[in-house]
């Protein structure tokens, strides 16, 4: 079998590597039109922000193709398909047959028509990292356009290489499509502690040399405007070829596209009505091809993804999943704030299941909440200890002597409760080592040293206010 | 009435230690060693009667409950003292002339590969040697190995591949103390071997931290200054997210990694898909946390890497700690003085039985056996030529799967192991070992797989005879004999030289511990495991020697507290990093098994139990199978403490009782594996490479007993 993908970023090399996993022997050519390997753009953001570097981000190792005995044909973009005749075509004017084809061709920032727009960067590839970066190094200030997630972290991140940074957001406030209003709020608050200047309800006019302008004329000042305004869908290709695309290209659960030897998967694809912008669901996808393709489980089908938003910003902890905008008639809705410190904390429950949460400010809950809202699984009758794990289970810690029942074991090495020290210290022993002798308490680990000296020594106090 | 200890080691001194232990009293006995876990606490035994050594580092004056209570079996009336052929005393002539007929006929019958031996990592080293040597030169059989491989197996392979030697902790246990860091990876030392905890409470008293990562909140969890307390089965994604941070946090010691390894770019880039917020979603650890102990780890002068076996009992074992070695590597700790990675054994000679020759695969001085140089060197301490050694047999679950089977071993052969209640799936394990034409099996008390055997043997245990042990640090230390054995028992040395004789090659068995193992020491010379400069004189008078320790001739070798210093057992002398990824449990929760599985130890007992079920303050400590439940998931079963509860999973159901307790996910069940019952249910599915099984995750469900009764 011939297998020819047709984009080499998360998705496309994810397909690639799931399939040569499965199988060695089907003949894959991947087509990826950066001459870069592929890397790992949910990182793109750390790189922004200089917590990784560029070659931490690869996700293969240029020897990898040769190894597996994978055509990789970088820096080569693919012009056509020809349905016909099972072919690609590329730039080069090379053609490729294929039997199955993936389309993963991804998506491309959305740049609006804006006066001066050419002299901002977009924020989408490994390349316009390094532009970015290169410009913060003599920046003194820098807009960000679009308070979506990508935004937020390019904000944060640029703040956090000493440039003042003004984030412009057209909605009414931060991530809308992840968080409600009030987080969105309390986001912008964290951002404005950490230097980042938040302007929401506004829309960009025009881009000038030093300054940005907002509709009704007011300048923001910017040695580099950065743009993360969202992205579409690149389907051209497959728009060309005559397959089905509505805003991506239309897959069933198969990710099988209307011509069924062709497939989509990734940000270009659109199932159930829905692209995702993700990287999980991408992966998910990949490995339902994967299996169909290559054999391995021809029952493999894809049924949409969940999806849990993690922002990659130093000193900003924020996680939002699934639906967080339902209000109390549609949903059970259980929320903390606490504005001052930063802290937003809210769960929306459908027939006792989590359907979507907001932890902002503080995420030691995320484990336990993420794994809920993926399996769907029951949650406890008390929500509370949901979104206080700290505190659940938190009592019966640190029991004073005098509070212990007798009951109590004490010495966990040697089983030695304290009504046993009690009767110990009542034959006669009066410090620890006349109790270890006659218990074995303490001779094991020695961490209930402290505690029998508490025990002894309170027996002691209580002799004498006795006598 | 005083006993005098008994000795039977030459005229080797056995003069009771000054120092004073832990109660100052003077006590008198043989200084020997606990019969239980891979600390092999040092004590004094006599007239039943235990003290602990301070003299011994790893307890340092220190016991747990078993340890005090280990002479209680000495006198126990459950001792078996008489041979039992089909349950009935025989004398030892019958009982030994019939196993060895029946060898000879299933043999002469099926050919040699038709007779197995299983044995145990709580035999001596003297035994487990000979227990090899019998199996490939008595009865030259390819089928042997033994319950280590549920231990240490998938760490063995791993740090074989990664360094090229394994040895449990490459540096003495003392070191602990002095780390300004330890992260450890599913081990609960505060209940497996409580003195192990002195170290790590000498090093936080020092200001060092520990990490500890666990699905429970454990004993030793507690202890911890940041818990991680992951899903069951993810600690490769851990370990990979701990990893991707370390790098882009820049803890990587690029040096190091340029001197000391190779693989390292290849590593890196596989991390990059393991970054910290997806590792976060597969073992619900938050990032923070992940964050907070790679900046312990990294920051700390000296740091630690340790496993145990909550990380290393999966399908997926060899790679887990391969993910937290090549952890360990990078922040540049292996092979530097008060740093490394380690795994901390279980079994009393977890780390001995795996050098010397009980394993499929293995040849004495830890040599392969498909290695022609290994087979020649052997062959000729042994006598016999090289193309006599049978190859390598089935890994320990492949074995007793195949028992019974058209194609598989007809006789077992057992010392030393219970594998009715410790080997996974072991409903099915008793069913194979029941189609068996020929059990024998060698023990002192009638544990479940003897209760089953057409011949049991009874043997001596700990106190009663000498021998060598290999602790966790891979000391080389001494039990001597404290007490005269029972009339009838005897040794499982004495066992094979009597079976060998009547086998027709009883001049190559001894019965003496010492002389066995001086053959021990010419056969290791030259292995990777070698003890040939070691004698029984020197570990009394150095209170144990670490191997390697060659035979100089001239000088004494001093042993080698830390092998790694200089360079890695590797050909270029480089550590090997490997590039590994994570994957799912070989069987996920479902919604008929919502629940993940998972099993381990109670302070109170050892192993399967045999010995420990059977010494009433231990049983009083513990006294029976429990299942622990999170309230939340017990508020949904509408179960209480107290209440009992079935267990169930594909393979198999368990009753228990339930106690509910907090410190447990609400997606876990954790049952002890002391008792019959937990591996009813467990998975064998197996390591690729270490052939572990996947003891510590399956799917599992619970429901009160009335419940079901109510529904049929």
């Amino acid at each position: 079998m011939r297998l020819v993908v047709v984009g080499n970023g998360m998705a496309g090399s994810r397909l690639v590597s799931e399939v040569r996993a499965r199988d060695k022997d089907t003949k894959v050519t991947v087509f990826g039109a950066e001459a870069w390997q592929p890397y790992n753009r949910v990182l793109l953001s750390n790189v922004v922000a200089g917590t990784s570097s560029p070659d931490q981000v690869r996700l293969l190792d240029p020897r990898w193709y040769a190894e597996h005995n994978v055509t990789a044909r970088l820096g080569v973009e693919v012009t056509a398909i020809d349905r016909d005749s099972r072919t690609v075509v590329a730039a080069d004017g090379t053609r490729e047959p294929y039997d199955v084809l993936v389309l993963a061709t991804g998506s491309e920032p959305i740049v609006p028509p804006i006066p001066g727009v050419e002299r901002a960067t977009a924020f989408r590839t490994l390349d316009d990292c390094e532009r970015i970066r290169r410009a913060a190094e003599s920046a003194r200030s820098a807009v960000v356009v679009g308070g979506g997630l990508l935004g937020v972290e390019a904000a944060r991140g640029l703040a956090g290489r000493g440039v003042s940074v003004t984030l412009l957001h057209l909605a009414g406030h931060l991530m809308e499509r992840q968080l409600d209003e009030e987080a969105g709020l309390i986001l912008g608050e964290t951002l404005g502690a950490l230097g980042v200047a938040i302007r929401t309800g506004v829309t960009v006019s025009a881009i000038g040399e030093r300054h940005v302008e907002l509709a009704g004329g007011e300048p923001v000042e910017a040695d580099m405007v950065v743009l993360a305004c969202g992205v579409r869908p690149v389907v051209g290709l497959a728009r060309d070829a005559g397959l089905e695309v509505e805003r991506g290209i239309v897959v069933d659960d198969e990710l099988r596209t209307d011509d069924p030897s062709i497939f989509a998967i990734g940000e270009c694809a659109q199932h159930a009505g829905r692209v995702y912008g993700l990287v999980a669901p991408g992966w998910e996808q990949a490995s339902v091809v994967a299996d169909l393709v290559t054999g391995t489980d021809k029952g493999a089908r894809y049924r949409g993804s969940r999806l849990v938003t993690r922002l990659k910003a130093k000193s900003v902890e924020l996680a939002a999943m699934g639906e967080t905008q339902l209000t109390d008639d549609e949903a059970e809705i259980v929320r903390f704030s606490h504005r001052h410190k930063g802290t937003y904390r809210k769960l929306v429950i459908r027939d006792d299941r989590l359907v979507g949460a907001i932890l902002l400010g503080e995420t030691s809950a995320v484990g336990t909440l993420t794994q809920l809202f993926d399996r769907g699984g029951p949650l406890p009758g008390d929500r509370t200890g949901l979104l206080f794990p700290d505190l659940a289970g938190a009592a019966a810690v640190a029991d004073s002597p005098v509070r212990m029942p007798d009951s109590a074991r004490v010495c966990q090495c040697n089983n030695v409760t304290k009504g046993q020290i009690r009767a110990c210290w009542e034959s006669g022993a009066r410090n620890v080592e006349a109790v270890a002798a006659a218990t074995r308490a303490t001779t094991g680990c020695g961490s209930c040293r402290d505690a029998v000296e508490g025990i002894v020594g309170w027996l002691c106090e209580q002799e004498g206010v006795s006598a | 009435m005083v006993k005098p200890p008994v000795s039977t080691i030459g005229d080797m001194p056995i003069s009771p230690h000054a120092s004073a232990p832990v109660m100052s009293q003077v006590h008198v006995g043989a200084a020997t060693h606990c019969p239980y876990c891979a600390l092999q606490c040092g004590m004094y035994v006599a007239n039943g009667e235990i003290t602990p050594r301070e003299d011994i580092p790893a307890n340092s004056g220190g016991l747990c409950q078993k340890g005090w209570t280990a002479a209680e079996l000495l006198e126990s009336p459950e001792r078996l003292t008489t041979p039992l052929l089909h349950g009935n005393p025989v004398s030892w002539d019958e009982a030994l002339d019939y196993v060895a007929a029946r060898i000879e006929a299933i043999r002469a019958e099926h050919g040699p590969d038709a007779v197995a031996v299983f044995g145990g990592g709580g035999l001596t080293n003297e035994k487990a040697y000979q227990l090899g040597k019998f199996a490939r030169v008595a009865l030259r059989t390819s089928q042997i190995d033994y319950n280590g491989r549920f231990c240490m197996s998938s760490a063995a392979a791993a740090v074989i591949r990664a360094f090229g030697m394994d040895r449990g902790l490459p540096f003495p246990i003392t070191d602990i103390a002095r780390a300004g860091a330890i992260l450890f990876a599913g081990g609960n030392v505060a209940e497996t071997m409580p003195p192990f905890v002195r170290h790590l409470t000498a090093m936080r008293s020092r200001g060092g931290k520990l990490v500890v990562a666990d699905p429970r909140v454990t004993q030793t969890a507690k202890m911890a200054d940041l818990h991680l307390q992951l899903t069951p089965g993810t600690d490769l994604a851990l370990a990979l997210g701990l990893l991707h941070i370390a790098i882009a946090d820049g803890y990587a010691d690029l040096d190091y990694l340029a001197a000391r390894t190779t693989g390292f770019e290849e590593v890196r880039t596989s991390v990059s898909v393991w970054w910290p917020e997806r590792v976060e979603r597969v073992t619900g650890v938050p990032v923070a946390h992940m964050r907070e102990a790679v900046r312990i780890l990294g920051e700390a002068e000296r740091a630690m890497v340790l496993t145990g076996r909550g990380a290393e009992q999966h399908a997926k074992g060899t790679d887990t700690v391969t993910a937290f070695v090549n952890l360990a590597l990078t922040l540049g700790l292996p092979g530097r003085e008060g740093s490394g990675y380690g795994c901390v054994t279980g079994q009393g000679n977890g780390q001995g039985g795996r050098e010397h020759g009980q394993k499929a695969d293995q040849l004495p001085g830890y040599r392969k056996i498909d290695d022609p140089a290994a087979r020649e060197h052997v062959a000729a301490v042994w006598g016999i030529d090289p193309a006599d050694l049978p190859g390598p047999g089935r890994s320990a679950y492949e074995l007793l799967d195949a028992l019974g089977t058209p194609r598989g071993p007809r006789a077992l052969l057992l010392f030393g192991s219970n594998p009715v209640v410790s080997a996974p799936r072991a409903g099915h394990v008793t069913s194979r070992l029941d189609a068996l034409d020929l059990l024998v099996v060698s023990d002192f008390v009638l544990s479940e797989t003897a209760a089953m055997a057409d011949v049991v043997l009874p043997t001596t245990q700990w106190a009663e005879e000498a021998g060598t042990m290999t602790n966790l640090e891979g000391r080389v230390l001494l039990r001597r004999q404290a007490a005269a054995p029972p009339p009838g028992a005897r040794s499982d040395l004495e066992i094979l030289r009597g079976l060998a004789e009547r086998l027709g090659c009883g001049e190559k068995f001894s019965a003496d511990p010492r002389t066995v193992f001086d053959e021990l020491r010419r056969a290791s010379a030259g292995g990777l495991a070698d003890y040939s400069g070691i004698t029984y004189e020197r570990i009394a008078a150095e209170t144990g020697v670490f191997w390697p320790c060659p035979d100089n001739g001239g000088d004494p070798h001093p042993g080698t507290p830390r092998p790694f210093l200089d360079r890695f057992a590797t050909p270029d002398g480089r550590a090997r990093m490997v590039p590994v990824d994570h994957r799912l449990p070989a069987e996920d929760v479902d919604e008929e098994f919502p629940l993940y599985l998972t099993s381990g130890r109670v302070l109170a007992h050892y192993q399967s139990g045999a010995q420990t079920r059977r010494i009433r303050p231990l049983t009083q400590a513990s006294s029976e199978v429990f299942v622990e439940l999170h309230p939340h998931l017990a508020e949904r079963l509408g179960v209480s403490s107290g209440d009992r509860v079935r267990v169930r999973s594909r393979r198999g159901a368990a009753e228990a009782v339930a106690r509910v307790t907090a410190s447990i996910r609400p997606d876990t069940v954790f049952m002890p594996f002391h008792w019959e019952g937990v591996n009813l249910l467990t998975n064998p599915a197996l390591d690729p490479m270490s052939r572990m099984p996947e003891f510590k995750v399956c799917a599992a469900a619970v429901e009160r007993c009335d419940d079901r009764e109510r529904a049929a």
